[in-house]
């Protein structure tokens, strides 16, 4: 019984490692790819260590193409993300809170037309916002992927709400009464509690942005605007043929933010994702 | 008395001009967001409805023509057929394959295991890489003809020739394989839908298996008759977030596939994408976007009212 036992344990470890190993693998296969040469990832080799350490895969995929380097893409990137992120947390806790801790006509009515929003699929708005802005002669600026965040996302702001509900109602009527207004109220009392769920808001935000391909693919059309998706996308249809391990290189680069975020954030972002379940 | 009374309404009178001013102050606020949802995410949902109804060509006139657009994409486009089979395919078997998978680990992980954040961690890799066009190329060099898979298949071939060899698949230029490589793309990214899972597993409570092994229930017949239907409503969850993400599926089918080869990962977006940015049709565009949104509306109507017959709730 006891022998019966400790092996089903035994196997039960292994096969859980096993599998883990294959999901992880992959992503190893990339980084390790970085260092290749291009004969060994050409061929399909398995290792993880690359037979010979290429460091010059990096400073070759950084040159870029047509005279453009990646320290533009990447200053693109961030410029955007850094952006919507602040945006989307101003104008969603702004939101949040007029919604939740102010009774007012209409504040139901509001409520509903911005859950109806989360319902609506992003790609039905998408071919009359591009109408818009090409209207409004914004199309090829950053303008169309920045704006929208500093008018709310219903997904953020909902989170928010439910997170404010737990703040007590007396620190903001303690707070009036030491001669606050509803403004202060926001800016002193609720906003700085708020942290966990503007942290968790700014992270999920973050991530969107960075990994948003489908965006600048419609409204960036000159390089020198490309963000670091487009850019690798550009990279593999122009240099799959020569040049892989600067690609892997690259690709490697364009997940280190994402990986530090993760490494950074990892308690708030499993309880967010937990607790109320986000697209990956 | 007289007096009292118009004490009393002077009263109430500067107490609801207090009120009045506590407020105007939230609604300050929320105008500008308010004006900025209202022309950037309400509009355009009616404007999308009327440009269907046109022929839009960006760059040129817009006339209206009625029902026109869905007639000919019902009846005469064959591009439409081909990517609503692509689509479908795609949420059919891809959306249970991402369950499962997500389902099979969230459970294994359940138990009491030495290390478990570093393998929740491990399994949760893969999605924290999202959508980045860094995993669709690396997608293509492991599923080209002679990428990281096939060399394994290969080198397991070679290794062990006492067995029946192990064909090489064209994994991303055959039709019937280049879906399944984009759902396995999909399975592979199950984290945050295995998280969710695992919460609701966490928050079974202990004494229902106890009651369960005294009654002789062990094993699968323990998860089939008590843990399956306490997370039924889990499930239900997970599975409309999944064939939502199924449905508008971009990045990985633009990426990887391109759509082909031909068209057997020809999705909804990517085709919508076409039309309305490669051609600049946007009134015909429009008209799929919504065809789209309402294949959306009536799966998860589905998927609704059959909960009543699987999902169970406590109360």
């Amino acid at each position: 019984m006891t022998t019966k036992k400790t092996f089903y344990k035994v196997l039960y470890h292994v096969l859980v490692v096993f599998f883990g190993f294959i999901m992880v693998y992959p992503v190893l296969w990339m980084v390790s790819g970085s260092l290749k040469t291009n004969v060994e990832i050409a061929t399909g080799a398995l290792t993880l260590v690359p037979r010979y350490w290429l460091w010059e895969n990096f400073p070759n995929g950084w040159a870029g193409f047509a005279g453009i380097t990646f320290s533009t893409f990447f200053s693109n990137s961030l410029f955007l993300s850094v952006f919507t992120t602040i945006g989307t947390v101003l104008s969603c806790s702004l939101v949040a809170y007029s919604l939740s801790r102010i009774r007012f006509r209409g504040r139901r009515i509001i409520f509903m037309l911005m859950m109806s929003t989360m319902m609506i699929p992003a790609q039905v708005i998408l071919i009359p916002q591009f109408i818009i802005f090409h209207r409004l002669g914004l199309v090829g600026t950053f303008v169309p992927l920045i704006l929208p965040s500093f008018f709310g996302a219903a997904f953020f702001i909902f989170l928010m709400m439910q997170f404010m509900a737990s703040i007590p109602k007396e620190l903001d009527e303690a707070a009036i009464v030491d001669g606050c207004n509803k403004y202060t109220v926001f800016t002193r009392i609720v906003f700085p509690l708020l942290k966990p769920a503007l942290v968790t808001t700014a992270i999920i935000q973050f991530y969107w942005a960075w990994d948003n391909f489908l965006g600048p693919l419609i409204y960036l059309n000159n390089p020198r605007q490309f963000t670091v998706s487009l850019a690798l996308r550009m990279f593999a249809d122009t240099a799959s043929i020569t040049d892989f391990g600067a690609m892997f290189a690259m690709s490697t680069l364009s997940l280190i933010p994402v990986f530090v975020m993760f490494l950074l954030f990892n308690k708030q972002l499993v309880d967010g994702i937990s607790t109320m379940g986000l697209k990956g | 008395m007289a007096l009292q009374k118009a004490k009393a309404t002077k009263a109430t009178k500067t107490k609801s001009k207090i009120k009045k001013r506590m407020v105007m102050a939230p609604l300050m606020m929320l105008i500008p967001w308010f004006l900025g949802m209202a022309f950037f995410r309400v509009y355009p949902i009616f404007l999308s409805f009327w440009y269907s109804l046109t022929n839009f060509p960006l760059l040129g006139e817009r006339t209206f023509i009625g029902l026109d657009n869905f007639r000919q994409i019902f009846l005469n486009d064959t591009t439409f057929h081909a990517s609503a089979i692509a689509t479908l395919r795609y949420v059919f078997f891809g959306t249970p394959m991402v369950l499962a998978a997500a389902l099979f680990i969230a459970f294994v992980l359940n138990f009491k295991l030495k290390g478990v954040n570093i393998f929740r961690t491990a399994y949760y890799v893969p999605s924290i890489l999202g959508g980045n066009v860094a995993v669709s190329i690396l997608w293509v060099q492991m599923f080209r003809n002679n990428g990281l898979i096939n060399s394994a298949i290969n080198n397991f071939n070679n290794a062990t020739p006492e067995f029946a060899n192990i064909p090489i698949v064209f994994w991303l230029t055959s039709e019937t394989w280049a879906p399944f490589t984009l759902m396995l793309l999909s399975a592979w990214q199950f984290g945050s839908v295995m998280l969710i899972f695992l919460a609701a597993l966490q928050n079974v409570s202990p004494s229902l298996y106890e009651a369960a092994s005294i009654d002789g229930a062990k094993g699968w017949r323990q998860f089939r008759s008590i843990t399956l239907p306490i997370i039924t409503p889990v499930v239900l969850f997970n599975a409309v977030n999944v064939l939502l993400r199924h449905f508008q599926e971009f990045n990985s089918a633009f990426l990887v596939t391109s759509g082909g080869p031909n068209q057997s990962t020809l999705f909804f977006s990517l085709y919508i994408y076409d039309m309305a940015f490669q051609r600049l049709q946007m009134g015909y565009a429009s008209a799929l976007t919504w065809i789209s949104l309402a294949a959306i509306g009536v799966f998860t109507l589905i998927l609704f009212f059959s909960s009543k017959y699987w999902v169970h709730y406590n109360d």
